[in-house]
Order: structure tokens, then sequence, then C-alpha cells
């Protein structure tokens, strides 16, 4: 059970690591929410389904259900929020360069 | 070395690079999404501390914490929403 629990770690890790070097590369407002979005509630919930593995049926594992659900619904409501008051604010998004 | 400090490293690495992500936004919703992912990555971090450390009341500041940046990035999107603040 406990190798179970170490996927779901370096999964999770992964996301996240990938989601920050997204956010650190992409050249606009729009496709930096891409990343941002997926280490939210990916790398988020992949990290925290481990730790309930990982404690077991205890006081631990139900509050950490509490925050995954909480961080489920709230972080795509905080990126839609985001996106769209970028979008209402004027910004163009980003287009290649075709030279 | 144990796994969830490596983890709880790793993190603080990744939560210093979107600090640098909100200083150096060209916008300010740039840095807004730069403070979203900071607070999820510090929460996260708190409650790893708390499973590792053994302490119960660390995943209740956890989810305060949550909430708290949850609700100052909604103020602050809905603050900045229509208008040209950006040039």
């Amino acid at each position: 059970m406990i190798i179970v629990a170490d996927v779901f770690f370096a999964l999770g890790m992964l996301f996240i690591s990938f989601g920050v070097i997204g956010i650190m590369r992409f050249p606009d407002v729009y496709t930096r929410l891409h990343p941002a979005g997926k280490a939210g509630t990916g790398g988020v919930l992949s990290i925290f389904i481990g730790l309930m593995i990982y404690s077991g049926l205890s006081h631990f594992s139900w509050r950490i259900f509490l925050i995954a659900v909480f961080i489920l619904i709230t972080s795509p409501v905080a990126s839609h929020a985001i996106a769209r008051g970028a979008l209402e604010s004027g910004i163009k998004p980003w287009e290649a360069k075709n030279d | 070395m144990n796994w969830f400090l490596i983890m709880a490293y790793i993190l603080s690495v990744t939560s210093f690079l979107c600090l640098v992500r909100i200083v150096s936004g060209p916008t300010h919703f740039d840095r807004l999404i730069g403070l979203n992912l900071m607070v999820t990555n510090i929460t996260v971090i708190i409650v790893i501390m708390a499973v590792h450390y053994n302490y119960l009341v660390y995943l209740d500041v956890a989810l305060v914490y949550a909430i708290l940046g949850y609700v100052s990035v909604i103020a602050i999107a809905k603050y900045l929403t229509g208008r040209e603040l950006h040039r």
C-alpha cells in the first residue's frame, strides 16, 4: 500500500514541477493559466490522495479529504475568474510571429 | 533523509519560482496566477508537515490558509476586472 502512495507522490511532484516550468516559460496570460490550472488541481489532488492512502483510516485522512474537496471546487473557479478578468481588461492573446 | 522532507524542499523551490513570477510578471494577472499557485503549494507543504510530524492541528491551519488564499484571489480578480491597468 505504501508503493501506491509513492506512485501518487511522484505523479503529483511531476505535475507541480512541470506546471511551474510552464508558468516560467509560457509567453502570455492565457497560456500561463493552462499549466497553473493543471498544477493547481491535478498535482495537488494526487499528493493529497497519496497522503490519504499513506495515513490510512484516521483523523488525518478525513481532514485531508475535506481540504482536497475544497481545493477541487475552488481552484478552477479562481482560474476562471482570472481568465475572465484578463479578457475583460483588454489583454490581447499572444500570437506566434510568422517571419 | 525522509521522502516527506524532500517533497517539502522541492515544493518550497517551486513556490519560490512562483514568487519570481509574481515579482516579474508583465501584467497584474500574471502576478495573480503566481499568487494562486504559490498559495496552493504552501497549503500542500503544510499538509505534508502535518502528516510527517503527526500534528493534527496543522490540517486546520492548512484549511484556513486555503480558504484565505481563495478569497483573496477572487477579490483581487474581481477588483481588476474591466480596468485598463496593464499598460
